[in-house]
């Protein structure tokens, strides 16, 4: 199993595709670094606008390292997911296109570890892409910007509100953020490989994928009463932004943030658990079907 | 009875001759003990309280010097500071050839009979449209001033004093203040909705903002540099 998990990387990481993603992120997030260093108080602006008659605020201060990775956070972590499925979306369809998978399966080894190390080599590319994404978005975030507190923008219901973490207690809501994002994503990559079992090329499953992450969001933002109570707990794309509960920080009764709380943990680990049961779901799916397909024909 | 109308007499007489003090002499005696006062520096928490906001508690350092320069800062951290939060400068309420005093006579609060006095601005394009201050007649400081601006709204602000009473110097302030509904503009945030009951927008509106200071230590008429303000 090591071995084919060696072999599945190695065919991974020779593919040019694996290195469209690493591009991708890395200029998403140095334009957005360029352009926060260059005019970043127009965002502040932007989100104090109703506020700035009553309050003086130092901008430069505000902008630091630790906001600008959740502003960047907030807007890679939409478009990940095409980047996930460029890879799972081609696990196996990908092999069925090159005439490799009939090759494949008649080493002995079974359909489910096949299918397990395919599933495992996309766990790994997911949490490799998540770790550049730390390095750039965070990291060098913070080389550029500095760090001080963090101060977050969030409507609540109808209610809008700015939260203010202290710069001691953020490191370890990123840390946490970036461990469920790599559960969010895996359950993308499982989708996809799913999709891949289907298809004889990797376009169709790349694209149905995208497609089915689209529509879901669409479904899950909508803000239609009956769909958000009875649609939209099942779908996992109202779990995929559940990384910013580690960054709702618990208030006690006078609104003061209270250190190294988290205001909603059990709604987080619900999430956790969802998105888990949907990758054992899909993976299960994956393996009674991959181990059922006609590779003959 | 010679004597007694004697003294009957010299009583009315003293009493006719030594009037309670006049509101003005009172304002004045506040200001000369506030004007002992050149500069100062003091350091101090900031407790903000507005429904909106859920910041932590600030250290912050408040800057003075006269006339009328004053800067709160922050000394570690990002802070929203109220920009109302200059009025906790006494000296510009005091300055008694900007303003009409009338006299509104007197308001208990907490226990101490205060002269209340209010303040229209002779200058017609002021902000300040009117200020009341109430006023401790034996210590001559000012323990709550209500201000109403034209672009702002009310700023009321009550103070209380304790080692620093002898230059003015008050060891808290209340500042209250009204806030302005916080909207973000919709589609920007993408938040995560954790399926937890919200608040009505309704609790949430018409709720004043609150900014409590409390000062550790003053250090006073030993020079504030220009390039702080």
């Amino acid at each position: 199993m090591w071995s084919l998990l060696q072999i599945e990387m190695f065919k991974i990481s020779r593919r040019p595709r694996t290195y469209i993603a690493f591009a991708a992120i890395s200029a998403i997030v140095l334009i957005f670094q360029f352009a926060f260093k260059a005019d970043g108080s127009s965002y502040m602006n932007l989100m104090l606008q109703s506020v700035q008659d009553s309050f003086e605020l130092d901008r430069i201060k505000a902008i630091n390292g630790y906001f600008m990775c959740y502003i960047i956070l907030n807007t890679l972590l939409v478009q990940v997911p095409i980047l996930v499925a460029l890879i799972a979306g081609d696990a196996i369809s990908g092999e069925a296109n090159m005439g490799t998978l009939r090759l494949l399966l008649t080493k002995p080894v079974s359909r489910t570890q096949l299918l397990l190390v395919k599933f495992m080599a996309s766990f790994i590319f997911t949490v490799a892409l998540l770790l550049w994404m730390a390095v750039m978005a965070l990291f060098l975030s913070m080389a550029i910007f500095g760090v001080d507190d963090m101060l977050i923008f969030r409507v609540s219901g109808e209610e809008s509100q700015i939260l203010q973490i202290g710069a001691d207690d953020v490191l370890w809501r990123y840390f946490a953020a970036f461990g469920y994002a790599a559960i969010a994503l895996t359950v993308i990559a499982a989708l996809a490989l799913l999709l891949s079992i289907y298809a004889e090329n990797s376009i169709g499953p790349i694209i149905a994928t995208v497609c089915i992450v689209i529509i879901c969001t669409i479904v899950s933002n909508i803000g239609v009463p009956i769909i958000d109570k009875n649609v939209k707990p099942w779908l996992f794309t109202s779990y995929l932004v559940g990384w910013k509960g580690f960054f709702y920080i618990g208030t006690n009764a006078d609104g003061q943030p209270i250190p190294g709380s988290l205001e909603n943990w059990p709604a987080i680990r619900k999430s956790l658990f969802i998105l888990i049961a949907h990758i054992v779901i899909l993976l299960g799916i994956s393996i009674a079907v991959f181990r059922k397909k006609d590779i003959l024909s | 009875m010679y004597h007694f109308i004697k003294l009957v007499t010299l009583f009315l007489f003293y009493s006719i001759a030594s009037p309670a003090q006049d509101i003005e002499t009172i304002l004045e005696k506040a200001r000369i003990k506030i004007n002992q006062v050149n500069d100062y520096q003091a350091s101090g928490k900031m407790k903000t309280n507005v429904a909106f906001l859920k910041v932590p508690v600030a250290n912050i350092t408040v800057y003075f010097k006269k006339p009328n320069k004053l800067k709160l800062k922050s000394e570690k951290g990002v802070s929203f500071i109220p920009k109302g939060a200059v009025s906790i400068n006494m000296n510009s309420l005091l300055e008694s050839d900007r303003f009409t005093i009338i006299d509104a006579g007197t308001e208990k609060i907490n226990n101490v009979m205060m002269r209340v006095a209010k303040l229209l601005p002779l200058d017609d394009n002021s902000d300040v449209v009117l200020s009341t201050v109430y006023i401790d007649p034996s210590n001559f400081v000012i323990c709550k001033a209500k201000t109403t601006t034209r672009e702002n709204g009310t700023y009321e602000l009550v103070m209380t004093y304790g080692k620093y009473i002898a230059y003015g110097l008050p060891d808290r302030i209340v500042f209250s203040f009204n806030t302005r509904d916080y909207k973000l503009p919709k589609g920007v945030t993408f938040d995560f909705d954790d399926g937890s009951e919200k608040k009505k927008p309704e609790d949430l509106k018409n709720k004043k903002g609150k900014a409590e200071i409390d000062f550790n230590s003053y250090i006073i008429n030993k020079g504030v540099q220009d390039n702080i303000f």
